[in-house]
């Protein structure tokens, strides 16, 4: 299944970044958009600078150079914090969950920019601080039941399988109902039956709650089903961009996967 | 009556987010609690309360206070002795300078401007962590030894630097026998303590165990660092710093600043690491275990000496304490860094399957 959808409306915009780390040259003068809506994936062999994109996106990273507009405006660099705020929500690729806490609790966690109630009525916890905790728990419940990770509510994340625990991740960021959603790797390491279903639930998030979502992958079946438009990176630098079916014709990209020298 | 949750069913998410889910840990913790203020006070003796009970609730209390910010929010600190003497010393100027305060008054403010110097000692933790953090909170240490010993106003020009605790009394009534002096103590401890554990299970306290967990992603997911540490540290000192004014005007009515020197941080930091980092009932496990030992020993060991002939001095039992102490710090950090409270929870899950193995 190819998808064919149009999109036209620009979310993101990455303009020139280059970032570098002393004398490594992670991303040099990389251009690319995100529409709202789509599915945008990136993909490149391991070190092209993928993750380090993510990481300049939502202010983790500060490129040298270059210019980043969400949402029409344009800045030279993110804070994590006020990434966050403007709705952009992440995944890692080594899981950064909370280990010492539970399923319900990590994703709660991901609520936390819109609970507000201050330390005295947490202190009481009554009145509005009460409210609050249960208002911000059934949202966090109706993603347990989308998720289908019901079984594993109380249970502390440090002890799930991987598996589990990459839908749990995917939980606490959808938790902060995202507008853009960058996903490192969700299937990394996955059997074939728990990627379909991590498949099935970033179309869900697609399309339910149109959420426009980013993610890489190295499983180029799972890439060319699920993207809208594919952005390939090899050694910092972009070598394509396109819809998948020019992806899959292009001959810079079938020699950076193939291993050609430069 | 089994231990069991099965046909306990929670209706709405306000039963499942109760702080005892389980009905039969609410009866348990309501029979202790009657306990404690009901039968306690008929039947324990001054020395019990002198020597223990007074003790345990009120460094429960400081214990709590050091958890929250170490267990629940992972910044390390060797300053809480500093913070208790700041609750007592900030007490007692309340209380020499505003004479219309009530005592306890003047004790809860204490925790108040505990609070404020926590924030300002809590600011490097913005930049540095662990062992480093753990220095710069020694610092703090260092300069209140300094500060109430040397800078003579804080203990209003008293020529021998130990000052005295106003009379306890509130509404008329005189508050200075064992048994008010433990019911008093007792209240604070039960209504802070029910405070804290309220933060903790709410939105302020997964922020605190978020940048305890991983910092990092807390922060991408829109935790303040700057917000959660600076909380953790206010609301820990001023529990600690609570516990200070306590511990000075209630349990010692008149103290010098040793009182609060570096070896009550340590103290504090083992309790909290032997009853479980992270546990509000582990804290209290943590301070009945360490305030109990030595008694423990002193009662038990000279006994057993005789058994095989051994003379066994009050010097020779406080080595025992000490060696005690540092195998047990060694053996809970390696084995079970959750602590006693771990260990009773375990406990639990087994209750829970009894007498059904599997
Ligand atoms: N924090 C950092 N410090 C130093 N070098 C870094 C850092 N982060 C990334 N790099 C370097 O930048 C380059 C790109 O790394 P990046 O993690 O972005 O690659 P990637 O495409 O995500 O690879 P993979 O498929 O292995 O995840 C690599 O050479 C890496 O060593
Ligand atoms: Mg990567």
């Amino acid at each position: 299944m190819t998808r064919t959808r149009s999109f036209n409306e620009v979310l993101l915009a990455v303009e020139n970044i280059s970032l570098s780390f002393g004398g490594v040259k992670a991303l040099s003068d990389i251009s690319f958009d995100i529409a709202k809506g789509e599915i945008r994936a990136i993909i490149g062999p391991n070190g092209a600078g993928k993750s380090s994109m993510l990481n300049c996106i939502n202010g983790f990273y500060h490129p040298q150079q270059g210019a980043i507009t969400y949402k029409g405006v344009r800045r030279s660099q993110m804070r994590p914090h006020q990434a966050a705020e403007q709705g952009i929500g992440r995944t890692f690729q080594n899981i950064a969950l909370f280990r010492g806490m539970s399923t319900l609790d990590n994703i709660m966690t991901g609520r936390n920019l819109r609970m507000k109630t201050g330390l005295f009525w947490q202190a009481l916890r009554i009145g509005p601080a009460a409210r609050e905790e249960i208002e911000h728990r059934k949202v966090v419940e109706h993603i347990i039941d989308f998720l289908e990770i019901q079984h594993i509510r109380k249970v502390p994340v440090g002890q799930l399988p991987y598996g589990l625990q990459k839908r749990v991740e995917l939980g606490r960021a959808l938790a902060a109902q995202p507008e853009l959603l960058l996903l490192d790797e969700p299937m990394a390491g996955m059997n074939i039956e728990e990627k379909q279903d991590m498949c099935r639930f970033v179309l869900d998030v697609n399309d339910e709650f149109g959420t426009t979502i980013c993610l890489i992958e190295h499983d180029m079946g799972v890439v060319m089903d699920i993207s809208d438009r594919v952005v390939v990176l090899d050694y910092g630098k972009k070598i394509g961009d396109g819809v998948p079916d020019e992806i899959k014709g292009n001959q810079a990209v079938i020699d950076a996967y193939l291993g050609v020298s430069h | 009556m089994f231990y069991r949750e099965a046909g306990q069913y929670k209706a709405s998410y306000q039963a499942d987010q109760a702080i005892f889910p389980i009905a039969q840990d609410r009866i348990v913790v309501v029979a202790l609690l009657a306990v404690a203020f009901l039968v306690v006070p008929f039947v324990v003796s001054e020395y019990t309360y002198r020597a223990v009970l007074i003790p345990v609730v009120i460094l429960s209390l400081a214990a709590i206070g050091l958890n929250v910010l170490m267990g629940y929010c992972g910044q390390v600190s060797l300053g809480s002795g500093a913070f208790m003497a700041v609750g007592a010393y900030a007490a007692f100027n309340l209380s020499v300078r505003l004479p219309f305060l009530n005592p306890f008054v003047c004790i809860l403010l204490g925790g108040f401007v505990a609070a404020g110097v926590g924030i300002a000692f809590g600011v490097p933790s913005l930049r540095i962590k662990g062992f480093y953090l753990a220095c710069a909170t020694l610092a703090a240490q260092f300069f209140a030894d300094w500060a109430f010993l040397r800078i003579k106003w804080f203990t209003n020009y008293t020529p021998s630097g130990s000052v005295n605790a106003p009379p306890l009394q509130a509404f008329g009534y005189d508050l200075s026998s064992p048994t008010a002096n433990y019911l008093v103590s007792l209240v604070f401890a039960v209504v802070l303590g029910l405070a804290a554990k309220n933060i903790v299970r709410g939105h302020v306290g997964r922020q605190w165990m978020a940048i305890r967990d991983m910092d990092i992603a807390a922060e991408i997911i829109g935790v303040r660092p700057m917000y959660a540490k600076l909380t953790a540290f206010a609301v820990s000192s001023f529990l600690i710093g609570v516990a200070g004014g306590l511990w000075a005007f209630v349990y010692l009515g008149s103290w010098e600043p040793a009182a609060f020197s570096i070896d009550r941080s340590f103290q504090l930091m083992f309790m909290v690491i032997i009853g479980g980092l992270g546990s509000i009932l582990g804290s209290v496990l943590g301070a009945a275990f360490i305030v109990l030992l030595p008694i423990f020993l002193n009662q038990a060991l000279p006994p057993l000496g005789a058994l095989f002939g051994w003379k066994i001095s009050t010097a020779t039992v406080s080595h025992f304490e000490s060696m005690i102490f540092g195998a047990l710090i060694v053996f809970f950090l390696i084995v079970e860094p959750h602590g006693l409270a771990r260990l009773w929870s375990v406990a639990k899950e087994k209750l829970r399957l009894w007498p059904f193995p599997h």
